[in-house]
């Protein structure tokens, strides 16, 4: 199997019939992370539990029993979730040596699955941040910077300025996520998603980013940032795989409370080839200030590409829209300060050597082990919490969450099934251009379109659309009804097929693809 | 309108993280202002939202132990600990004030 292939429709056929083996897979992609290490994708590389992983699906395979379509599979997640003798540290010095007693639950549920774990991707520290950029272990490297695509485009500079300072960002926060599932190191990865962290990468990284319903896959092990908004993400290279992913995550978890208890039946695909049922809102809001007018265009093609094929396209208004970042801001900052308030130094972490005093040495812990955004967020949210300041901050942002929910159950409630909107403001920014402003201010520019779902909780999706003019993707919105995931990935992948997204270029991929399977005939990159 | 030190300092006190300087108290003052904005909105008769599964039952289980016993596990990740306990240093002092503290605030 090619490393870009899908999941159901390829891979798993090529694992039963023995074309390629779970520990092929599993070295290919640990070779390919080596080469792209530039990337600086992922934290940690579990390269001895993966192989062993891939071994023991390997003879599950032989005796023809795999636990389903996801063993063999190489898989990443994001450090900001607990895996159980691997080392988890949410890119912060504040968690540097913490090895988790535990895996998450969506962890655990990759593992019984049979899927291989390949390592920890980087992030923003505590997954605050739109880029990626601000974790202890440096910034994550769009692979795209890497690409023929966009290095055809890029205006040349003089000599002394090569590739080396014009890479671009992936996105955050779950950019090593995103990064890894791009550049083909694994089939999917699990990143977070507060205000857009999991579709914000997806689309500067032209794979499918996942914004599960809220309460639907258990938080369960993922460390928390907003309790009443993380959800996991799941970021792929086509929306069928992101489709196994879900099938296999989601469901009532006894361990998190705030997960339904309706049962989920997993789900496949059908290929829709009528839409004059379906009924999409364009929400004029969406329009915001700084929109690219290429994605702009790119918005009113798509738009079009619905009508044309029979589908009822709407324009909608939701008019708290531009309230949510507000909103975020407040509600965000207040539950970070009280998430945070369990990094003391004393059960697990960073842990300062002052001793004059209890308080003396939490204070030191936390001077040395948070960055700047971290103890910003945290100082924010405690400003916002004071006795003086809680009606007029606090309780009246979550009033405005409730507009803001509100407007969207209007507009389904209206007859409207989808809703069609960008994802970004802009195709990926290059890292020098982007760290010209602060993180939250970035955080702010970049959240505006993602943010609302995660307000209102409901489930949306990254399609990666086109390549920009500068040969980097950009990508589409979609979001849909509370835990009608099967209707929003069913309109994805009918769009997904219509727009056909280029393949990436990267010199690395051809090399290791071609290199290991050079006598057998599968589809190659074009 | 500028925080005064006084709520600068007390916020130190109780995030137990300081502003290291100028910068971090300008993005504190950023901050409220773009927080601000909220004003704006309408929210006469608008009930808060807490979380938007507020129209479900929570999920209660049994009160049945059904996992426990890993004082060990638990233990591992702590840098200072005697037998089964968490050492931590003396506790019910608190913060020194500010003109003992060592923080940016001091200079304020």
């Amino acid at each position: 199997a090619a490393l870009k292939d899908g999941l159901r429709s390829q891979v798993s056929a090529a694992l039963k019939e023995g074309r390629v083996t779970p520990t092929e897979l599993c070295q290919r992609c640990l070779a390919l992370i080596k080469s792209t290490k530039f990337l600086n994708a992922y934290i940690t590389v579990a390269e001895e539990t993966a192989l062993k992983q891939a071994e023991e699906s390997e003879e599950r395979y032989k005796r023809g029993q795999p636990l389903g379509v996801l063993d063999g599979i190489p898989v990443a997640v994001k450090d900001n979730f607990n895996t159980a003798g691997i080392e988890t540290t949410c890119a912060s010095n504040m968690l540097k040596g913490y090895i988790s007693p535990y895996n998450a639950t969506v962890v655990q549920k990759l593992l019984d699955q049979g899927a291989v774990l390949l390592g920890k991707t980087n992030l923003d520290e505590f997954a605050m941040g739109s880029g990626s950029t601000d974790g202890v272990f440096g910034p994550v490297r769009n692979p795209w910077s890497y690409s023929k695509q966009y290095k055809e485009k890029s205006v040349p500079k003089s000599h002394s300025e090569d590739e080396e300072s014009n890479w671009v960002i992936t996105g955050g926060s779950s950019g090593g996520s995103a990064a890894a599932v791009s550049s083909f190191t694994c089939f999917a990865a699990l990143g977070s998603d507060t205000g857009g962290s999991t579709r914000n990468p997806a689309a500067h990284c032209g794979v499918v980013g996942l914004k599960p319903t809220y309460g639907l896959i258990s938080r369960h092990g993922l460390i928390p940032l907003v309790n009443s908004m993380d959800v996991p993400g799941i970021l792929t290279r086509c929306v069928d795989d992101a489709a196994v992913l879900l099938g296999s995550l989601a469901g009532h978890d006894p361990k998190d409370s705030t997960t339904v208890q309706d049962d989920f039946t997993p789900f496949e695909l059908p290929d829709l080839s009528d839409v004059s049922k379906l009924s999409i809102g364009i929400p004029k809001e969406y329009h915001a200030p700084g929109l690219s007018s290429e994605i702009l265009a790119l918005w009113s093609k798509a738009a079009d590409l619905f009508k044309n094929a029979g589908a009822k396209v709407v324009e909608v208004s939701l008019p708290h829209t531009r309230y949510s970042i507000v909103c975020y801001h407040v509600l965000c900052t207040a539950e970070v300060a009280s998430n945070m308030a369990r990094f003391d130094g004393l059960e697990y972490g960073h842990r300062s050597d002052m001793k004059d005093s209890t308080e003396g040495m939490y204070a030191a812990t936390r001077r040395e082990g948070f960055n700047d955004v971290v103890r910003g967020r945290i100082l924010s949210g405690n400003y916002f919490l004071l006795k003086q300041n809680y009606e007029k901050y606090f309780v009246k942002a979550q009033k405005v969450r409730r507009l803001i929910a509100n407007d969207f159950v209007k507009v389904f409630r209206s007859g409207v099934d989808i809703l069609l909107t960008p994802t970004t403001l802009s195709d990926a920014a290059p890292y020098t251009e982007f760290i010209q402003e602060d993180n939250r201010t970035r955080s702010a520019q970049d959240d505006i379109l993602t943010q609302a779902a995660n307000m209102a909780g409901l489930p949306a999706i990254n399609v990666p659309t086109a390549l920009s003019e500068r040969g980097l993707p950009v990508g589409l919105q979609f979001i849909g009804r509370s835990f009608q995931e099967k209707q929003l990935l069913t309109v994805a992948k009918w769009f997904e097929k219509q727009v056909q997204f280029p393949v990436i270029q990267l010199e690395e991929v051809k090399r290791h693809d071609s290199g290991v399977f050079q006598h057998q005939k599968f589809a190659s990159f074009s | 309108q500028k925080v005064s030190v006084d709520v600068l300092d007390h916020l130190e006190h109780l995030a137990l993280v300081d502003f290291r300087d100028s910068e971090g108290v300008e993005r504190l003052q950023k901050a409220i202002q773009f927080a601000d904005q909220l004003q704006e909105v309408n929210t006469d008769g608008v009930e808060p939202m807490d979380s938007v599964l507020e129209d479900r039952c929570l999920y209660l289980r049994e009160d049945d132990v059904t996992e426990g016993n890993c004082t060990k596990e638990l233990l591992e990740n702590a840098r200072e600990k005697v037998e089964e306990y968490f050492v931590a240093p003396p506790g019910n002092i608190p913060l020194p004030k500010l003109e003992e503290r060592e923080t940016f605030l001091q200079g304020s």
